[in-house]
């Protein structure tokens, strides 16, 4: 059979491109991803470990950064392991059998006769040496071919198998972030961000600026104004004082209601999924169409950057989730060769898409320029992170699920209406950065034309439901025009998506009397699912049996982009003044789960988040800008609202691993969407669920 | 005057400077070179900045330095070390965390918590972190290992 080899492996084919050896006789791996938070630089180690035979402590391994790695594109999209890990493991086999080859030659020794385990080569049993002593033998420019050959899974994990989180000691009681990084004669900057998006700066007293405690120096370029100052603090308070006393023109028009104003285009769809005709069946139609507002990503620190140019050439150290598009669009904007441009990932505070971490990139490189030989720092305030950096895409989704006359779905057809997902750097060929647009020759974003469906797709992600309902249509528009930022947020379109279909499938079920764990099984499309439905359906029924009249109770599942890892949710809910969730129970399979409770942690912190975005979180606006001071505008959840959690893994360890970090996002803001239906016996069709749309809900309802 | 100046931080003494009303946020950070004490919003509204003053946790952007003359102020590093507190023990077990960034901010409210009271409940427990905001959904893992840090304290006859 032949052996399709990952994206990253077929950019990258050579073993040199994915590891080397020092001096010393050290190993050092490379991976073109990042460690978001997430977990995968663990993930990643493992497998490394696990494919060769050495402990997991004795590997060392480097993650993006644009002189030494491997570009794999944006660390986005749950593709970490699927994609980037897979192709480390086809590098360590091949080096695995250089060694085993070089160590045959040496000892006179068939490949067959030799073992490699913990680091050593064993000759039928008997120790002959460490493998550091025929790593220099080791030709780096030989290509990765399929002759390498992957362990086969039954003989994985045998050595090493669930290891603690490699970096969480340091991020618990240490400083590994950029925001941490202290330099001799650093400088700290801080850019005058505008509360929108086109203003152009008329009126700020420069002078007055200079003399503000701690402010070495004023970097203008147009209408991009920024201040150095000889610590954090100050910068960040000198920023605050001229933001306050500055003047800006706003250029763009006022809109009242993000949703509204979706809802009442007149654009055309485009047809973008069409598997039959879904019209051809004439009789009862359901509908539902449920939107979105702009959400935060809402991360706990602040963007960062760090920067420094010599000689014409820079240096960024940043928490971006793609370094080479960073550098790229850096180029593109600075008006300076890639080749001057190193970009090295470092930590930041948890990434969940495309955040400010490239723009605070940019404001440090500009600031940095100012002040050639030191370093730069730009920590960005909270108001910078609630009105300069991207949010996640308003959206609304429209779905009509046919039911034919034996009671089953027969047809279904979506329209999605959204704000594109993604205006990351480089997308639609423009640097997409926030202070390019703000610079004398400034860089104006080009509308984005959205993640393409081989990606997964964007707005329209998961609005083909993961069932087997007969012909199923997906039509979207894309609405340009509104004054805000957006780009990719975790789960991008799936979120919405699956909380209108797995909404409309509880409504038909409710109306045809059936149980709507039930009533999915019977539309399962393949076994997995049906797999997963039926442990959900028993883990829950002693406990569905025990709930208070007060409670609600919902499920919700989707196979996340169609194809990658599947998640059903069980909740419970207790609507009093506000919704809670008292209980979750959750059912996942991700195909090969390289740490299990990596996975878990990734599947938890999904719902959970998925929790506060429905039952919580809408962006606030006054018609151009971002009306939010703090997080007092923008409550998330809290300790105190946290549900129990029963997180269940269905290890498959003959499948190929299939990404975790997105997959719960939307069953999980569906499922609690179902929960309260239940429990109130009416749909809330603007997210969030909060008691004001609950109230306004009910009104609705009784007219 | 100058002796009077001081603080102590993990049990070292620390002169303070008078300066210009540093919040003790960054007194610690750029001053002692404590950097587990984390900026998150300046605002007293993440509790990022979490640290423990005179046993009561405090958000540590809304204090001057200048107001804990004399105080004994406590600190994530504290807490450190594979063989450290009963509370980075659980962390570590229940791998309870993502990204980390609110987790020293959570590590001394939980701290102070346990150290006032012997084996909270989960609800106990959440009540005493509901200033602290956590992004990446780790919360009911941080319930758990807490609940379990008080566990092992009260097993060890620690407090």
């Amino acid at each position: 059979m032949k052996v399709q080899f990952p994206k990253p492996l077929l950019d990258y084919p050579k073993l040199g491109d994915w590891l080397t050896v020092t001096s010393e006789n050290k190993l050092i791996f490379f991976s073109g991803r990042v460690e978001l938070g997430q977990g995968n630089l663990t993930a990643l180690i493992m497998m490394i470990s696990d494919e060769l035979g050495v402990i997991p402590e004795k590997i060392t391994l480097q993650t993006a950064r644009t002189d030494k790695t491997p570009n794999e594109g944006f660390t986005a999209g749950s593709m970490s392991i699927a994609h980037g890990g897979q192709s480390l493991r086809w590098a360590v086999a091949a080096l695995r059998r250089q060694i085993l080859d070089i160590s045959a030659a040496s000892l006179s020794a068939d490949p067959s006769e030799l073992e490699l385990s913990n680091g050593e080569i064993y000759q039928k049993g008997s120790l002959c040496f460490s493998i550091d002593e025929v790593l220099e033998k080791v030709d780096l420019n030989s290509k990765i071919t399929e002759e390498a050959k992957l362990k086969d899974p039954s003989q994985r994990w045998t050595e090493f198998r669930e290891i603690e989180r490699v970096d969480l000691m340091e991020r618990m009681t240490g400083a590994p972030f950029v925001h941490d990084i202290i330099e001799d004669g650093m400088l700290f900057g801080a850019t005058i961000h505008p509360a929108n998006m086109y203003s152009k700066l008329l009126k700020l007293d420069v002078e007055s600026l200079s003399g503000r405690p701690g402010v070495v120096k004023i970097v203008q370029d147009g209408s991009f104004v920024g201040v150095l100052a000889t610590t954090q603090r100050f910068a960040l308070e000198a920023a605050e004082w001229a933001r306050e006393k500055s003047e800006w023109e706003e250029n763009s028009e006022k809109i009242e209601n993000p949703i509204s104003h979706l809802e009442s285009q007149n654009c055309d769809f485009e047809v973008i999924t069409e598997t039959g005709d879904v019209n051809k069946n004439s009789g009862e139609w359901y509908e539902l169409t449920i939107s979105r507002p702009y959400i935060f990503h809402g991360s706990i620190g602040p963007a960062a950057a760090v920067a420094k140019w010599e000689r014409g050439k820079l240096t960024v150290w940043t928490h971006s989730q793609g370094v080479f598009q960073l550098r790229n669009a850096l180029a593109a904007v600075l008006e300076i060769s890639e080749e001057n441009i190193i970009v090295i990932h470092k930590a930041g505070s948890g990434c969940y898409g495309h955040n400010g971490a490239d723009d605070a990139a940019l404001d440090a490189a500009l600031l940095a320029n100012a002040v050639a030989g030191k370093y730069v720092k730009v920590v960005w305030s909270r108001y910078d992170e609630f009105h300069a950096a991207p949010m996640g895409a308003a959206m609304s989704t429209k779905s009509r699920a046919h039911l034919g006359p034996d009671g089953l779905i027969t047809a279904f057809d979506v329209e999605v209406t959204s704000v594109p997902h993604s205006s990351r750097p480089g997308t639609g060929g423009t640097p997409n950065l926030r202070s390019a647009v703000l610079i004398e020759n400034s860089k104006l974003p080009a509308k984005s034309p959205d993640v393409p469906a081989v990606r997964g797709g964007g707005a329209e992600r998961n609005a083909v439901p993961s069932y087997d309902f007969g012909p199923v249509r997906v039509k979207k528009r894309l609405v340009h025009d509104l004054p805000y930022r957006a780009s990719a947020l975790r789960s991008l379109g799936a979120y919405n998506n699956v909380i209108v279909n797995e909404g409309l499938i509880d409504e038909i079920a409710l109306n045809v009397g059936e149980n709507p764990l039930d009533f999915r099984i019977k539309h399962c499309a393949e076994d997995r699912s049906k797999e997963l439905l039926l442990r959900l359906d028993k883990e829950t029924k002693t406990y569905r049996k025990k709930l208070k009249e007060s409670q609600g109770w919902g499920v919700a599942y989707a196979r996340y982009k169609g194809i990658s890892g599947l998640c059903a949710v069980f909740v419970s809910v207790t609507v009093d003044e506000e919704v809670s969730v008292d209980h979750v129970v959750s059912v996942s399979d991700v195909g090969e789960a390289i740490s299990p409770d990596g996975v878990k942690n990734q599947i938890e912190g999904g719902i959970i988040q998925s929790i506060s975005w429905t039952l919580k979180e809408a962006v606030k606006t006054d018609g151009n800008s971002v009306a939010v001071e703090s997080w007092f505008d923008y409550p998330i959840i809290k300790f105190s609202e946290i549900p129990t959690m029963d997180t269940i893994l269905i290890e498959r360890p003959y499948e190929k691993p299939l990404g975790a970090a997105e997959i719960s996002q939307g069953p999980a803001g569906a499922v609690v969407a179902n929960a309260v239906r239940n429990a109130l016996g009416i749909r809330v069709k603007q997210l969030p669920i909060t008691r004001d749309a609950i109230v306004s809900s009910l009104l609705s309802s009784e007219v | 005057m100058e002796s009077e100046l001081k603080c102590t931080v993990n049990g070292v003494v620390h002169f303070i400077e008078d300066s210009d009303n540093e919040p003790l946020l960054y007194f610690l950070r750029d001053k002692v070179g404590l950097r587990s004490t984390r900026f998150g919003c300046g605002q007293g509204t993440c509790g990022a900045c979490t640290v423990i003053i005179d046993g009561q946790p405090k958000m540590s952007c809304e204090i001057r330095a200048k107001d804990v003359i004399g105080a004994n102020i406590e600190t994530a590093e504290l807490l450190a070390g594979k063989h450290g507190h009963p509370l980075i023990q659980a962390f570590i077990e229940y791998q309870a965390g993502q990204c980390g960034y609110c987790l020293p901010g959570i590590l001394m409210a939980s701290k102070a918590l346990l150290d006032e009271k012997e084996n909270p409940t989960r609800f106990e427990i959440a009540i005493a972190l509901d200033a602290n905001l956590c992004r990446c959904g780790a919360h009911a893992r941080i319930l758990d290992a807490v609940q379990k840090a008080g566990a092992l304290m009260t097993a060890k006859g620690v407090k």
